[in-house]
């Protein structure tokens, strides 16, 4: 396996790993999200409680899901690129950190938009929406650190260590947040009233999930590809590449 | 100091001026606290800055003593947090100007040894005194009279944590210029957990109730952070001095 991950030690090599896997991902994506979004939004059944308002649920659920993902992500490279010391890790968590917090950031809002049909209040301090407002914090900590490092590779490896830091303390946070809100109040609010989705309403969530998926790789591919040749600008083959494009 | 850092030896004695560990932290411990007493106001100007935004709440709430009794453990603790972020910068600030930081990670030492003298002088001159000075203000925000003693126990397991935690962002961001608006970014979230369990035994002391629970757990996140956080302190300060 040693010998097959080699070779993308190299920028070079993953660069163009990265622009191959581009297409994929974006055709994916937009093919799953069309027909995702459109089934959601015009055949699947409306809620007999929550009525056409739910619809907001195939957003938020996989961008709720996905910014704990990322997140859990970006710690297993910033370990590989500490424990190996792989300069590329640094430029993929510099990559995804962004995207992790606007994910987070599009569950917050779309949360408090479907909250205030159904709850009838923007935002409560329920568990789940404290932690992810955490989490957001915690993204953000990342972004704020890596920038503010003149020296690219020094502050890719700081973040490295913060995102490290920050995965051992997010299940913390995510028990105490849950432990302190029972203690301070007894209601709670269950996402879904029925555990158990109706099949007519589950299947165009996997779909639009698994379009956020490729959504995120497209993303994250393009991101990466940046963050490669800002870090290897000085290289003769990242001039080959500009001149190559230039022509284009 | 001298028998830490001794920029005369060869590499051969070098290997030879490895310390015992309680020596080595000791000489750490000592030497800052040292430091410390002399600069006086660097003691007392977070403990002034925590005395004034306590005496803010009132002003700002109202003086009706009920609420503030209910709010007290609060205010005290997030003062107690914004109070010990204030003095961070003091830990390895001045040592990284004017040099002593490198000399510091290039002795022979453990460094992991190093970084826990550090921080437990730094919470002996900030932890310390807030937990002396803060039955104080709990008399003046008319705290439940069975909360004292859960006050000062949750204060003295908490804030030697406050300084662990803290002891990472700081290590994090010492090469940075403008490193102080950062570091409460990067810190205060992770101070959480301790400011909810913290918070929790007091209302529940006030109740009468048993609050060993909240301390059993403040206590594990005290342990945790005593044996992880000097390990991730020592790699970010190899990176910020790189």
């Amino acid at each position: 396996m040693w010998k097959w991950l080699h070779p993308y030690a190299n920028p070079e090599v993953s660069y163009h790993f990265a622009g191959k896997l581009i297409p994929w991902f974006k055709y994916l994506t937009i093919l799953l999200l069309s027909i995702g979004l459109v089934w959601v939004l015009l055949f699947v059944p409306a809620d007999y409680q929550q009525g056409n308002s739910f619809r907001i649920f195939y957003i938020h659920v996989p961008t709720a899901i996905l910014s704990l993902s990322i997140y859990s992500t970006m710690a297993v490279i910033a370990f590989c690129g500490l424990v190996w010391q792989l300069k590329l890790a640094d430029a993929s968590v510099a990559a995804i950190a962004p995207v992790g917090a606007v994910f987070t950031a599009i569950a917050l809002i779309t949360g408090a938009a479907w909250g205030r049909p159904t709850w009838g209040v923007w935002w409560i301090w329920d568990a789940r929406l404290t932690s992810e407002l955490i989490l957001l914090f915690l993204y953000l900590g990342v972004i704020a650190l890596h920038s503010s490092f003149s020296d690219k590779s020094q502050g890719g490896k700081a973040a490295s260590i913060l995102t490290l830091v920050g995965v051992i303390n997010i299940p913390i946070i995510k028990y105490s947040v849950e432990w302190w809100n029972t203690l301070h109040q007894g209601q709670t609010v269950t996402k879904l009233g029925a555990p158990s989705m109706a099949s007519e309403m589950y299947w165009p969530f996997l779909v639009c999930f698994f379009g956020f998926v490729c959504f995120l790789g497209w993303i994250i591919s393009l991101r990466f590809r940046t963050e490669v040749l800002s870090r290897n600008a000085m290289r003769p083959w990242v001039k080959s590449v500009a001149e190559l494009s230039e022509k284009k | 100091m001298s028998d830490l850092i001794d920029t005369t030896n060869t590499t051969q004695t070098a290997s030879t001026r490895v310390l015992p560990y309680h020596r080595a932290f000791y000489l750490v411990f000592k030497r800052d606290v040292t430091l410390a007493l002399r600069h006086k106001d660097d003691i007392i100007n977070p403990l002034l800055f925590f005395i004034i935004v306590i005496t803010l709440f009132p002003l700002g709430i109202g003086p009706e003593p009920n609420t503030l009794a209910r709010i007290a453990p609060g205010i005290i603790w997030v003062a107690a947090l914004l109070a010990t972020l204030l003095s961070l910068d003091r830990l390895f600030k001045s040592d990284y100007n004017d040099g002593s930081l490198e000399q510091l990670l290039l002795s022979p030492n453990p460094i992991f040894i190093l970084v826990l003298g550090k921080i437990a002088a730094h919470w002996l001159l900030t932890g310390v005194p807030l937990i002396i000075v803060a039955p104080l203000l709990a008399v003046l925000l008319h705290l439940n009279e069975n909360s004292y003693l859960a006050l000062f126990l949750t204060l003295l397991i908490g804030t030697p944590i406050l300084s662990f935690i803290g002891a990472i962002g700081v290590a994090l961001t010492v090469g940075i210029k403008k490193g102080g608006v950062l570091l409460s970014l990067l810190i205060l979230p992770l101070y959480i957990p301790v400011l909810i369990f913290a918070t929790s035994a007091i209302d529940t002391a006030a109740m009468n109730l048993p609050y060993s629970g909240q301390l059993a757990i403040i206590g594990a996140l005290l342990i945790g952070s005593l044996t992880l956080t000097p390990l991730a302190v020592s790699a970010a300060l190899k990176v910020s001095t790189n």
